[in-house]
């Protein structure tokens, strides 16, 4: 129980990291991004060959960066120099990204990473070491690990985006027309924009696939749900006076809680890990749909009540 | 000093919707000039102002800019020179940004933007004496989101940012247009503050005649994609929206009577009369 809901914590912090990618291009570049299914699956391919080429982490962590970059700048250059839709652009490199991520495999569909050094290898022995037994030691490992690259990317993309030129990025994704007019190329923001995005998306593939030893082709499928599912249970629970950072941070929170509201329902019987997709597009289907069933629901709630009128501002 | 020379632009071109906007068109702005433009609807006014700011790209002829040649210049780098208010309130700001931050980007126009703090606390000073200077209260307001604010208030503001790093042409495409009489009157007596203090070169497109005569030095009339009329000084001066009215009839009669121009005088050209003495009465 106890490892399961550890877990869950775990992987919350880790596709965090994912829902920030996701909100850097969904909500601060107005950008519906769908390269993020390819690059996530990109960064835990990249990792597993690295790793086991025996490098050191670290450069399985840059590398993944400049996968997922690369896979951003391509969706962005489609968009921006040859004028196709943005959801278009990204499904497009998602795809081309799935034969590439086998090529990375070496035509595997999954790598299996046993006996390599990984971020968190060093820690959980020295935890292991110290007298934790292992299925702990594993998991406050990855814990501490996830929360130090967490911190660091909240500190990261809060710094940037409230520098001269991320102030230009969160421009354009509300008002192209006005940043054009003030001498903002907004290809080259736009660009930019999702490379950073995609880079948060590969590092998170990156850091999972290190956490699960494991890493498969598809492990992306249903990435952006997972994303927009943090995404909505983080702003809802995000105050108007919140500073950007704090809004960075409940990206992550929501990202935990959608992992153990999942944990929880799949721990009643009857359910099992297949049905984790269906839950998840429930959740945000439900989630998206509040503000439409809130509107449909008035009148009837109205006629329960016997209001005449009901609040007309609402 | 704008020298535009011979430019066309066709919309749609070989289609049955061909739209000539802007036919070998040719003007020369001088430094100091503060022009307002008028013409009926597709008379290529905003078109014009869109050729100069890169929006769009003009078939033919050049456009130069203090002997510069910028016709084939991107928009964004464009910008450097031009400062643009827009017609619609909401597009000239970014509402869910904060005043400051709205300012924070116009002030680095044309200029390198870094990876240094978007809005150092030594600018807030700057930005606070300029918004003072607008008389709206806005200078206790730099950190409310730009979205609460009413629409003059944004059009003054985008009015500010397009003037904070002095341009050296001002583009205003009927920016109080969409804004209610008394508050069109004071963004107007607004821009007529800041293009004076700054000495700065406008090009202002209005739909109303009496402010096209009341504001500025020089006076063009648009028609089907040409400049048909262009008055200054002393002639511009003395001007009605009556003779006005009669100067567009004589050079281009099939518009007058269809069109919003006349109808947003306020007029009908036969009561043009009657309502240039009210225009001039308000």
């Amino acid at each position: 129980m106890e490892i399961s809901i550890m877990t869950a914590l775990n992987q919350g912090l880790m596709w965090g990291i994912l829902a920030i990618g996701v909100f850097v291009s969904f909500k601060v570049l107005d950008f519906a991004d769908m390269t993020c299914e390819g690059s996530i699956a990109m960064g835990g391919a990249i990792t597993a060959i690295t790793l086991q080429a025996g490098l050191h982490p670290l450069l399985a962590v840059l590398f993944s960066l400049l996968g997922g970059a690369g896979a951003g700048l391509i969706t962005g250059l489609l968009h921006t120099k040859l004028k196709i839709p943005p959801i278009l652009s990204g499904i497009l490199t998602m795809t081309a990204l799935y034969s590439i991520n086998l090529r990375i495999m070496q035509d595997r569909a999954s790598i299996t990473m046993l006996n390599v050094k990984t971020l968190t290898s060093g820690l959980t022995d020295a935890l292991v070491g110290s007298g934790l037994p292992y299925k702990y030691g594993v998991q406050v490992s990855n814990m501490i690990i996830a929360l130090i690259f967490v911190g660091l990317v909240i500190g990261v993309i809060y710094w940037f985006f409230g520098t001269e030129f991320g102030c230009t990025i969160r421009a354009t994704g509300m008002n192209p027309k006005m940043c054009r007019a003030q001498g903002i190329n907004t290809n080259t923001t736009i660009i930019v924009g999702l490379m950073i995005s995609n880079a948060l998306i590969a590092l998170a593939g990156c850091l999972i696939s290190q956490m699960q030893f494991n890493t498969t082709v598809s492990m992306g499928t249903g990435a952006i749900v997972i994303g927009l599912a943090s995404i909505i249970i983080g702003e809802a629970m995000t105050g108007k006076k919140f500073s950007f950072w704090a809004k960075l941070a409940m990206l992550v929170v929501g990202s935990i809680i959608y992992r153990l509201v999942i944990t929880l329902i799949l721990m009643i019987p009857g359910f099992n890990t297949n049905d984790l997709k269906l839950l998840t597009a429930i959740i945000v289907a439900i989630a998206l749909a509040i503000p439409a069933i809130k509107g449909g629901a008035k009148p009837l709630i109205q006629k329960f009540i016997g209001k005449k009128g009901g609040n007309e501002n609402a | 000093m704008l020298k535009i020379t011979g430019i066309s632009k066709t919309f749609n071109q070989g289609t049955i919707n061909e739209k000539v906007a802007l036919n070998d068109l040719s003007i020369t702005i001088n430094d100091g000039d503060f022009i307002t433009v008028i013409g009926g609807n597709g008379a290529g006014k905003s078109t014009l102002l869109n050729a100069i700011c890169g929006t769009i790209s003009v078939e033919n002829g050049t456009i130069e800019l203090d002997g510069k040649d910028i016709t084939h210049l991107k928009e964004a780098k464009r910008a450097k020179y031009l400062g643009r208010v827009f017609q619609d309130p909401m597009m000239g700001t970014c509402a869910d940004m904060s005043v400051e931050e709205n300012l924070a980007l116009a002030v680095r126009r044309g200029k390198q933007r870094t990876l240094k703090w978007g809005m150092p606390k030594k600018d807030r000073e700057v930005y606070v004496e300029e918004l003072a200077k607008l008389n709206l209260g806005l200078e206790e307001r730099l950190s409310n989101k730009v979205g609460l604010l009413s629409g003059g208030q944004r059009q003054a503001i985008t009015l500010l940012m397009a003037t904070l790093n002095r341009p050296e042409l001002l583009l205003l495409d009927e920016h109080t247009a969409a804004l209610d009489p008394k508050t069109a009157e004071k963004v107007l007596a607004l821009t007529k503050q800041i293009v004076e203090s700054g000495n700065i070169t406008t090009l202002m497109i209005t739909h109303n005649m009496q402010d096209a005569i009341t504001y500025g030095n020089r006076l063009i009339m648009m028609n089907a994609g040409k400049v048909i009329y262009d008055v200054s000084g002393e002639e511009k001066k003395n001007l009605t929206v009556k003779a006005l009215l009669e100067k567009f009839e004589e050079i281009a009669p099939s518009v007058v009577t269809s069109d919003k121009m006349v109808l947003s005088a306020g007029t009908k050209s036969e009561e043009a009369q009657d309502n240039q003495n009210q225009d001039s009465a308000e």
